[in-house]
């Protein structure tokens, strides 16, 4: 027990002397979530968008005023002719333009229709997509009011309701995939790199050949990483409460212990990936390649694994980090507790279990 | 025989259809230098890994301090030292934090530790350096602590598996002056090297050439023996034929 003490003991040497990993460890994931909290982000905020009014009456400038009283839009330039739309698109800035037809309010009472473009800058497609849901929706209240004094004879009142993220606020899809992100990244980078650099030195011969057993040596390797990744996870979710307000409704001891189970998958995925790898520099390709890949693309954490082809959903369960970010998500936000999330645990359990399996078999061929 | 500390019959390690290690037998005794030489390939390091308990043998008997390196690694690393052709201290940590630790590993007491670091720390005179980072040591310097924290915990046989590879001339004299001591004291080396002016310094040494022990004698009547002026000419006519 003291050898292994000392063992560990020289491991927090290694990270705090190393500037580099240092930073990856605590540098890493405040700028991550700082970064995908507030400038990643899918909402619209003052968009600067043009207006060409053909008719300029009392219906398109309260429409306008609308539009422009809301925070999402604000309106920079007044168009006057149809052939300046490109223009204006050209140099960047506006990314809607706006085009009320000749007679607006004329044809609104008299031929109960009317028409108003709505031309957007789609190259990037996202935006563009927001944007004329956004515009739409300022529309049709419009149309709505002014609809109160007449009954209709039937209407269809579509209410929805945006449950466990009214606000549909893009934070709080992106805290469980970052936590994810993070948690995998410092586990599995940091112990692969740190264990194939005890090889590429040398020093791992002379530890071997020490009456410490291969097994100690692994674990003092991997211990203090299982204790910074813990204080990870506490900094993510305390950074998300404070800062971003993405509530935690679910148990924390609960997330707690799941994420101490993702943490020591990601860190038996790194003893694995340290087996197969002779020198740092391999280590950190496949860990950056086989892992950070299919964290970000292919766990659900951006897009939605129900929308793709379904050869990608299949290799989606492979990702460990896929159900992570089902618990978390399921506790954080739904807070459902763990007959909800069982078999995500079990799963995640499972994977682990085989990494450790074949770390050992790995490990004990190169030491035959 | 009763002084012999490595025994060794017809060991063989086979990987698929290579035998890096082909039969060899020999033995060495308390206190003795012995140099086990031969080229590139030859598979000195393969019989050395065998020796220390990293490596299981294929067939044959081997028995190291008087423990089966089958059965009896864990006391085999105990009892014995190693340092290996690559430098092996910890570059980040400082001279005394390496010692501290390697004294450590061997299950030395805390007194035990301070005691030995003081000690070594004096005769190899890095009193003002024992607080820097190896890392910025030189080359010389570090081999010679590498050789002492391989000394630490007092083994009776060091492994040293090129130990002077790419040190100047001068270090390589004070690094053999260390191995003397070391002899001298009751310890038993075991040395890998390249430098044939090295393998003069030896007690014994033996030639090993794919995989088979081709001679073993002292310097001087391995020389008489292939009619050479040195070991160097000994080595080339080996390993020619």
């Amino acid at each position: 027990m003291k050898r292994f003490i000392g063992f560990i003991k020289k491991e927090f040497f290694h990270i705090f002397r190393d500037k580099r990993s240092l930073f990856i460890l605590f540098g890493m994931p405040v700028a991550q979530i700082m970064l995908f909290g507030f400038a990643i982000t899918n909402e619209i905020n003052n968009v600067d968008i043009a207006i060409l009014d053909r008719s300029q009456d009392t219906a398109t400038k309260e429409i306008i005023s609308k539009i422009s009283e809301s925070e999402y839009f604000s309106i920079l330039q007044i168009v006057k002719e149809e052939a300046e739309i490109e223009d204006v698109f050209k140099k960047g800035k506006v990314k809607a333009v706006l085009y009320f037809e000749k007679d607006f309010s004329k044809k609104l009472v008299k031929e109960h229709t009317a028409k108003v473009q709505i031309v957007t800058d789609a190259t990037d497609p996202n935006v563009a997509n927001t944007i004329s849901n956004y515009i739409n929706s300022i529309l049709s209240n419009y149309q709505q009011e002014q609809n109160r004094a007449i009954t209709l004879e039937y209407q269809i009142l579509p209410q929805s309701r945006m449950a466990y993220n009214p606000e549909l606020k893009s934070v709080y899809m992106f805290v469980p995939g970052v936590m994810t992100v993070i948690l995998m990244l410092v586990s599995a980078m940091m112990t692969s790199i740190s264990i194939t650099r005890e090889k590429e030195l040398g020093t791992m011969e002379i530890l071997l050949v020490s009456p410490l057993n291969p097994f100690q040596v692994i674990i003092g390797k991997v211990f203090p990483y299982i204790f910074l990744s813990i204080i990870n996870a506490a900094a993510i979710v305390i950074l998300s409460i404070f800062v971003f307000h993405v509530p935690v409704n679910g148990s924390l001891v609960l997330l707690g212990l799941e994420s101490v189970l993702f943490i020591v998958t990601s860190l038996a995925l790194g003893i694995l990936i340290s087996t197969i790898s002779a020198t740092q520099q391999t280590a950190m390709m496949i860990s950056l390649m086989g892992l950070m890949l299919p964290v970000i693309l292919l766990s659900g954490f951006i897009f939605p694994i129900s929308s793709m082809p379904l050869p990608l959903q299949l290799i989606s369960n492979i990702v460990p980090a896929k159900w992570f970010i089902i618990i978390v998500k399921g506790i954080m936000l739904k807070g459902v507790g763990i007959h909800f999330i069982w078999k995500e645990t079990l799963v995640l359990f499972g994977m682990t279990l085989l990494f450790i399996g074949l770390s050992v078999k790995k490990y004990k061929i190169r030491l035959e | 025989m009763e002084d012999t500390v490595i025994q060794v019959e017809g060991l063989t390690k086979v990987f698929g259809d290579f035998t890096a290690v082909n039969n060899i037998s020999f033995h060495v005794n308390k206190g003795e230098i012995f140099g086990f030489l031969g080229a590139n390939g030859a598979g000195k390091t393969t019989a050395m890994k065998m020796l220390i308990g990293i490596s299981a043998p294929s067939s044959g008997l081997a028995h190291v301090a008087g423990f089966d390196v089958y059965t009896q690694t864990e006391s085999i690393k105990k009892t014995i030292g190693y340092m290996s052709q690559k430098f092996a201290l910890y570059d980040d940590l400082t001279v005394r934090e390496n010692i501290r630790f390697f004294g450590g590993i061997y299950g030395l007491t805390k007194t035990r530790i301070s005691q030995k670091s003081n000690q070594l720390i004096e005769e190899l005179g890095l009193e003002k350096v024992a607080k820097s980072l190896v890392g910025s040591l030189p080359l010389g310097w570090k081999q010679k602590i590498a050789f002492s924290v391989a000394m630490l915990h007092d083994p009776k046989i060091v492994f040293l598996d090129e130990p002077t590879g790419g040190v100047d001339p001068i270090t390589r004299r004070q690094f053999w002056e260390m191995i003397y001591k070391a002899a001298n004291n009751g310890t038993t080396i075991f040395v890998t090297t390249h430098y044939m002016d090295e393998a003069e310094y030896c007690d014994r040494v033996s030639i090993m050439v794919d995989g088979r022990i081709e001679a073993l004698d002292t310097p001087k009547n391995l020389k008489h023996h292939y009619r050479s002026e040195s070991m160097n000419d000994v080595f080339l006519k080996l390993a020619r034929s």
